[in-house]
């Protein structure tokens, strides 16, 4: 009798978590859906980004690492192979005709050729590229600081962000506007690791990485890293770009400040 | 003999920060699991050697279609149905590491699995900060968690009694014991701190800012291996736990965590 009950009241409680679980579960699922509910988780955002940039200087370098501990094979990951028909043609004749265009909030306005942009100064790094997913490849990459790009453009001063326009379509819809693009502040611009790189691992940029040109800013993750940089375009605000979040997958709901 | 005793056992402190803890880890290891789904595979060392996971969670093609297989140094084991490949009639059947059931959000969506992560990843800094700084200040560390040495040396006695079920009663129950002890001062000073550090450990900006994370931890890849390793420990300690206060007198417990008051049986005689 008593173990009846006892049965009886233990299956009461399995189903009493049961449902509680499941109201919770689904609860957090609605909640995620609501505007307010990720206006507050944004928050967090805005809090990590201010603790991060209190903690780093602007001078303080992602790690470098040796020749030994480049990755055997590096993910290519988002957009391997773009399908836009310019980029295919530029690619067919290994990028000559190319031109890299900087304009914007800038006094002197530039087009510049894959040879020209090599004739620049350039940094050479090993670094560890980390996936929002959770992975890490580290690769090695030369190419020219984005600073002496601005630099040589001259930025005015309510330029803020700096605007990264790509050739690749990810899901491949056809249309410019859902091509890829990306931006950073100008503290990550003029860092001294933030560089237009064309080689990767001592050979040029495949096309799998980004060629012809590819951004890194070492210090926060890969989806930042814009592949295929076509244009470079100097603003003083991104809320009226696109979707407004300043990136592909930003306005997909990541969050603008990947240091995290 | 002695008569049954209300004492106050948890100060309000311990009340507080012991609940919203509930409510934080739950929803950071559910996020926490979503962000694992988004590459199922752990690595040692600071990059991903994708031929080498230490652990990996996936779908493998057979004849009857595709199973779920957990890979643990190099081991494969059948999981099919809950890690690697899993779902209902519903949904359909993925490739996915942990089931959407113990995911937040229930279904594919790294990204706001990231934003209830980093957001309750502040509540659980500002949460341990609060209790180990009262903790510290109010004596509770010292008096209430460290054992003595006279304690320890009788640790063996205490497992047994433990292994047996056996429960403190009288003076012994106004403290905790000496495994509990320990089993408390290892979650709250190793285990949820190594979960803090590792998880820094994984922002690039955070490695930039402090280069020395990734030498004390071995690097990313490791530091996000111990990330899983302590978060699996600390489900281990809530399941213990749990199992430990149903049967060592669910009310009581409960009641003393919510109104800090707990019922002491008098030693000698059985209720």
């Amino acid at each position: 009798m008593s173990g009846a009950r006892g049965l009886h009241r233990r299956s009461f409680l399995a189903r009493g978590l049961a449902v509680a679980s499941t109201a919770l579960l689904g609860g957090c699922d609605e909640l995620s859906d609501q505007p307010w509910v990720q206006r507050v988780l944004d928050s967090a955002e805005t809090l990590t980004r201010v603790t991060q940039r209190a903690l780093l200087s602007p001078s303080s370098l992602a790690r470098e690492y040796s020749e030994a501990e480049l990755s055997k094979t590096f993910k290519a990951n988002g957009s391997t192979d773009p399908s836009d028909t310019d980029y295919k043609a530029h690619a067919a004749n290994g990028f000559a005709d190319w031109k890299l265009g900087i304009s914007g909030l800038v006094e002197q306005p530039l087009q510049l050729s894959l040879a020209e942009l090599r004739a620049m100064p350039s940094r050479t790094q090993i670094t560890r590229h980390d996936c929002v997913e959770g992975w890490s490849c580290i690769g090695k990459w030369k190419g020219v600081p984005l600073a002496a790009l601005l630099d040589r453009a001259r930025l005015k001063p309510n330029a803020r962000y700096i605007v990264f326009y790509c050739a690749d379509n990810l899901f491949d819809t056809g249309e410019d506007k859902d091509k890829y693009y990306e931006s950073i502040g100008l503290e990550d611009a003029y860092h001294p690791q933030t560089i237009l790189a064309y080689d990767m691992n001592d050979a040029t940029l495949p096309i799998p990485h980004g060629a012809p040109l590819r951004l890194r800013v070492e210090r926060q993750l890969g989806y930042k890293m814009a592949k295929y940089v076509m244009r470079i375009e100097a603003v003083e605000q991104i809320a009226d770009i696109r979707g407004g979040r300043g990136g592909f997958w930003e306005d997909l709901g990541y969050e603008w400040y990947a240091g995290i | 003999m002695s008569e049954r005793e209300v004492i106050y056992r948890h100060s309000r402190a311990v009340r507080i920060t012991h609940w919203i803890n509930v409510l934080v880890l739950l929803v950071l290891l559910m996020s926490g699991l979503q962000i694992f789904n988004a590459h199922p595979a752990l690595y040692i060392g600071p990059k991903s050697d994708f031929d080498d996971p230490i652990l990996a969670m996936g779908a493998v093609q057979t004849e009857d279609g595709a199973k779920g297989v957990t890979t643990l140094f190099g081991h494969s084991f059948d999981t099919n149905g809950v890690f690697g490949l899993s779902g209902d009639a519903d949904s359909g059947y993925d490739e996915r590491g942990f089931p959407w059931s113990v995911t937040l959000p229930g279904h594919r969506d790294l990204a706001m699995g990231r934003r209830w992560h980093f957001f309750f990843a502040w509540f659980f800094l500002f949460n341990g900060l609060a209790y180990l700084l009262w903790s510290l200040g109010s004596g509770h560390l010292r008096r209430d968690l460290a054992p003595s040495g006279q304690e320890l040396k009788h640790i063996g006695a205490s497992i047994l009694e433990h292994a047996r079920l056996k429960f403190p009663k009288g003076e012994e129950a106004k403290r905790y014991n000496v495994l509990q002890k320990l089993t408390y001062l290892i979650v709250a000073l190793v285990l949820l701190p190594l979960m803090l550090i590792t998880g820094l450990a994984m922002s690039p900006g955070m490695d930039a800012a402090f280069p020395v994370l990734l030498d004390v931890l071995g690097g990313r890849q490791t530091a996000r291996t111990i990330h899983f390793i302590a978060a699996s420990g600390i489900v281990l300690f809530v399941v213990v736990h749990v199992v430990m206060v149903l049967i060592s007198g669910v009310w009581n417990n409960l009641r003393s965590m919510i109104t800090g008051r707990y019922v002491i049986e008098p030693a000698g005689e059985r209720p």
